[in-house]
């Protein structure tokens, strides 16, 4: 009982970030009828908004303390942050402390430029344009963000913690009325699932509950309809891509303390996402976070040692052959709709 | 000729022409000076102009006829390379037999996959195959280590069987791979003047394959079931009532470019006896998708020269750094000559990658057609030029382009 | 017994009933006219007979063999062909192609993989397929690229298309719908002249009266997805149930 719970919890925090991902890639794909290749660029685009934060609040200058010397005699060097020499050590510290949660203030409107210029730069002209030229040029887009992240921040993976009331773990089994030590479950996790929780519930919130929202969904159902309707329907999805890109970001900023940034982290999240996408139905909002927590459950189950000893390998390809048994029984998906894209 | 009209044969001369020639088309360049390294003539780069040649004409058998974008036939490469590996380590270092089974194994290994992939279309299939890739990539990351070696790549070893050769060369050493005797290592060095060639023979196998491969292609191109898989492209409605089934053209499309993959993987380990998992990645197969479209998708020649294009400049772009950089600026004034420098230097060196994703972009947006429709562009303007008045396009109904030039 | 015997087909979508009890009979050689208002289950009619649909009930029999389940690529080999309301055909291709490919389809079936022939050393077909041309007047348009032409000449094209394979039966979707009054004109004369050339079976869904009556050796009225009537075009004219449910509006 105890390890299915645990194994639960654990795929959570990786679930999260695929139903994240997959979200953006539905809306995108549903509203835009855009198959996105680079929205996992998107996400690790977020997560090196967390990185850029983190770094600019540690930007510092360099003292000698006359006082005290180093090691080897000479006197100490002391690194003090701008924003501890500003706004005092104690609050300094914080805003450093806190850098990641921060970052989300700096991603939001930082993604939706980057999904705004993206849009209307690139993806726009690729509406009328067969799927095959959609993958390949936001394939194309997805290097050169991937290598631009690279030419600035290197190849290795840049450790970005987590405020330090969340670093290590507690003991989610007593929590529950279980026996002590039996589910050691890490702080930041807990909270990257509430987060995306709270985001996933935003964005349906809004589609739900807006008239901006009311005609996307209109939108994904009916374009050309819409469209003859005199809504400015373009607009709106320009902001929609925008949003997807955001919500992108945010999963890759906040996941930033679980995984250390690097630049090629989007693409293997894209795979899976789509692979995400795809099982939980082309289109389908609901689908794709049903079908993110699964798969990110699914996957964790599958690298338990019990069953890791009965099917070698089985951990890493669990999300594929789940994928491929849903494409080939049931190709719309868990939850697609019928007729869309049943090809 | 060989089952070829007379301007495909033409066209197939011009490609053996270049293949064979190509250790002194790719050098124009004495030894030593400024711009010898620009040339390309040296045998390790040209192997991999051909190998991919191969590679992406196997594609474009697929892609540029059926419209079926596959994101996973790097996977076929890669088994190609592994099932080539272990000819080397079992039987003998003939590469023969080597190509041989990696060319079965591959064509095996993508019957599998494209007929589950092949149950769809789209994007379903380019998802469904670039899952497949993704899966047999990690699967020879982790379980299949006892064939792969995991990460560290299958090599040879001293220890190898080897039934029908040697354990161990005469000196001792890993022997090396041959065809009947003759080493692909073994280079021929010809010194005229301040010129330096090189005829390998490793690279001439590699080149005889290639026309060998480029001449099955023309034919497929012009056969009947060629016409086929273009009509598959078109219109699969009207295919379908006119009394054809599409599933088993594209299957047979996809298993013989995955064979071309597959023989590509095995020239690959013919001429370096290792292979890694890396080979398979969805990048890898996203290069020669890049090839394909950048040469020309659906044409003939276009494929080649993708291939030889992007090798060519991965090849110069990687060797060039700030110092390159700061020789080829000195003549400008300081500040100009630094900034030129900080521009040029994302894109050059390490950066290859980004001018390859830039590249990407720029083909699918602003040269769909890739370099063949680029240079029919050309020769259109230049045809213009030469005869400004009786332009006859009026009179003459629109000819459709030809499948292949 | 009719080259072609429909009994009893019913078919629902959801709270629709689009066929019920549908019964029809079509001769061989015969032009047969499937006329009807808007909704009356003419296209769902057609797509029961080529495989596109399946009938909840009922028997399609072509030449005694039942069609129902298989796909529309093994009744196309069965001597069925079909022209769509809208010209499908191969648009990346060149006329002459266009008219190959069902010659290939003929002679080879489903599937074949011919890849070490020659399309232009094909003698035999390259004749058939020039002669096909030939009879729609488009030799001279053979290495045009075939989406670059206009409606009228797509439709002949499609027409060319299917009758290169020698089909038994002819099933014609709407084949004027959209058309200029000129290319209407142009499309009754070739059928008119397919008409009397060759031995064949023609089943047409057609909205224009005008087309109707001038090929039509037979009618049958739809009506919600029900026979009404069937009889030849100069009782249809005068019956009046006809005139009610359909030529009433017309009018």
């Amino acid at each position: 009982m105890d390890a299915i719970l645990l194994q639960t919890l654990n795929g959570l925090d990786k679930g999260s970030a695929y139903a994240l991902i997959a979200l953006g890639l539905t809306l995108i794909f549903g509203t835009l009828g855009v198959v996105n290749f680079a929205h996992g660029a998107l996400f690790m685009l977020g997560a090196f908004c967390a990185v850029t934060v983190s770094k600019l609040l540690t930007l510092s200058f360099e003292t000698v303390d006359p006082t005290r010397v180093d090691f080897l005699g000479n006197p100490l060097k002391v690194k003090t942050a701008y924003v501890e020499s500003w706004f005092g050590p104690e609050f300094g510290g914080a805003l450093i402390d806190w850098a990641v949660p921060l970052s989300i203030l700096f991603a939001i409107p930082v993604m939706i430029g980057i999904g705004y210029v993206v849009e209307r730069g690139l993806i726009k002209h690729f509406y009328k344009r067969p799927h095959a030229d959609q993958i390949l040029v936001t394939f194309g887009l997805a290097i050169v963000l991937q290598e631009v992240v690279k030419y600035f921040f290197g190849a290795n993976p840049i450790p970005t913690p987590a405020p330090d009331a969340f670093k290590g773990s507690f003991d989610f089994g007593a929590l529950i009325g279980m026996e002590a030590n039996a589910i050691i479950y890490p702080y930041w996790r807990m909270v990257y699932f509430f987060f995306a929780a709270v985001i996933i519930g935003a964005v349906f919130a809004f589609l739900q509950f807006t008239t901006f929202g009311m005609v996307v969904r209109a939108g994904m159902a009916d374009r050309e309809t819409v469209g003859l309707l005199g809504i400015n329907i373009d607009k709106k999805f320009t902001i929609m891509f925008g949003i997807a890109a955001a919500v992108a970001g945010l999963a890759g900023a906040m996941y930033a303390p679980i995984n250390s940034p690097n630049y090629h982290m989007g693409m293997d999240f894209l795979v899976l996402s789509f692979v995400v996408v795809v099982v939980g139905g082309m289109g389908s909002l609901p689908g794709a976070v049903l079908a993110g927590f699964m798969l990110g459950i699914l996957e964790s189950f599958a690298s338990m040692n019990a069953i890791k000893s009965l099917l070698p390998g089985i951990d890493q390809i669990i999300i594929y052959v789940v994928a491929i048994i849903i494409l080939l029984t049931r190709p719309r998906g868990l939850m697609g709709r019928k007729g869309v894209m049943e090809d | 000729m060989l089952g070829l009209e007379k301007k495909d044969v033409t066209l197939l001369a011009v490609v053996a022409l270049l293949a064979f020639a190509a250790p002194f088309i790719l050098n124009p360049f004495p030894e030593g000076s400024e711009m010898a390294q620009f040339n390309a003539g040296y045998p390790d780069l040209m192997q991999r102009f051909v190998i991919f040649g191969i590679f992406a004409i196997g594609y474009n058998i697929l892609f540029g006829l059926t419209g079926y974008l596959s994101f996973g036939h790097a996977a076929f490469l890669g088994v190609g390379s592994y099932s080539a590996v272990w000819m080397f380590k079992l039987l003998s270092m003939n590469v023969i037999p080597a190509i041989i089974l990696s060319i079965i194994v591959a064509g095996l290994f993508s019957l599998v996959i494209g007929f589950v992939s092949l149950r769809r279309s789209g994007i379903y299939f380019s998802i469904l195959t670039l899952a497949f890739a993704q899966m047999s990539f990690n699967l020879a990351y982790s379980v299949l280590t006892p064939i792969t070696n995991g990460e560290t790549g299958l090599q040879l070893t001293l220890n190898d069987p080897r039934i029908l050769g040697a354990s161990t060369g005469a000196d001792g050493s890993i022997p090396v791979t041959s065809l009947f005797g003759i080493e692909m290592r073994s280079t021929y060095e010809m010194h005229a003047g301040a010129w330096l060639f090189q005829f390998n023979a490793g690279y001439y196998v590699c080149a005889i394959i290639l026309v060998a491969a480029f001449y099955l292609a023309m034919r497929i191109f012009r056969s009947p079931f060629g016409l086929m898989l273009r009509a598959v492209k078109t219109n699969q409605t009207r295919l379908n009532y006119t009394g054809l089934n599409a599933r088993p053209y594209t299957l047979a499309a996809f298993v013989i470019s995955g064979m071309y993959a597959g023989l590509a993987g095995g020239l690959m380990a013919s001429m370096d006896p290792l292979a890694g998992a890396d080979r398979m990645q969805w990048t890898a197969s996203g290069e020669v998708v890049l090839m394909t479209i950048l040469g020309g998708t659906g044409t003939l020649l276009g494929p080649v020269l993708g291939a030889g294009f992007i090798k060519y400049f991965e090849n110069i772009f990687s060797k060039i750094n700030d110092n390159v950089l700061h020789g080829w600026f000195a003549a400008l004034p300081d500040g100009l000559e630094d900034t030129l420098v900080f521009i040029v230097h994302p894109f050059v060196g390490k950066g290859w990658n980004m001018t390859l994703g830039l590249m990407f972009m720029a083909v699918v947006i602003f040269l769909p057609g890739g370099l063949m429709e680029g240079g029919q562009r050309l020769a259109k303007l230049f045809r213009k030029k030469d005869k400004p008045s009786g332009d006859d396009s009026e009179h003459h109904p629109k000819q459709a382009p030809h499948v292949a030039e | 017994m009719g080259i072609l015997e429909v009994k009893g087909v019913n078919k629902r979508f959801g709270g629709l009933q689009a066929l019920s009890n549908v019964n029809l009979s079509v001769q061989e050689n015969t032009v047969h006219a499937i006329i009807g208002p808007n909704g009356a289950g003419k296209s769902t009619l057609l797509n029961c007979l080529v495989g596109k649909l399946i009938p909840d009930t009922g028997s399609v029999m072509f030449d005694g063999q039942s069609v129902l389940g298989r796909k529309p690529h093994e009744i196309n080999q069965m001597g069925i062909s079909r022209v769509f309301q809208t010209p499908e055909i191969f648009g990346d291709l060149t006329v002459l192609e266009n008219v190959l490919i069902p010659c290939f389809a003929r002679r080879d079936g489903a599937f074949r993989l011919h890849a070490f022939e020659t399309v232009s050393a094909e003698k035999e077909m390259m004749d058939k397929a020039m002669q096909m041309l030939e009879d729609v007047n488009m030799v001279s348009k053979r290495h045009m690229h075939s989406a670059s032409m206009s409606r009228g000449d797509k439709r002949r094209l499609e027409m060319a298309m299917c009758l290169v394979q020698e089909p038994r039966l002819l099933l014609l979707d709407e084949p004027t719908a959209g058309m200029a009054r000129a290319d209407t004109n142009n499309t009754i004369d070739l059928l008119k002249e397919i008409k009397e050339k060759r031995d064949i079976t023609m089943a047409i869904i057609e909205h224009d009266m005008h087309v109707v009556f001038s090929l039509a050796d037979r009618i049958t009225v739809l009506a919600q997805g029900t026979p009404l009537v069937e009889d030849t075009p100069e009782n249809i004219k005068g019956h009046p149930k006809v005139r009610e449910a359909y030529l009433g509006e017309a009018a």
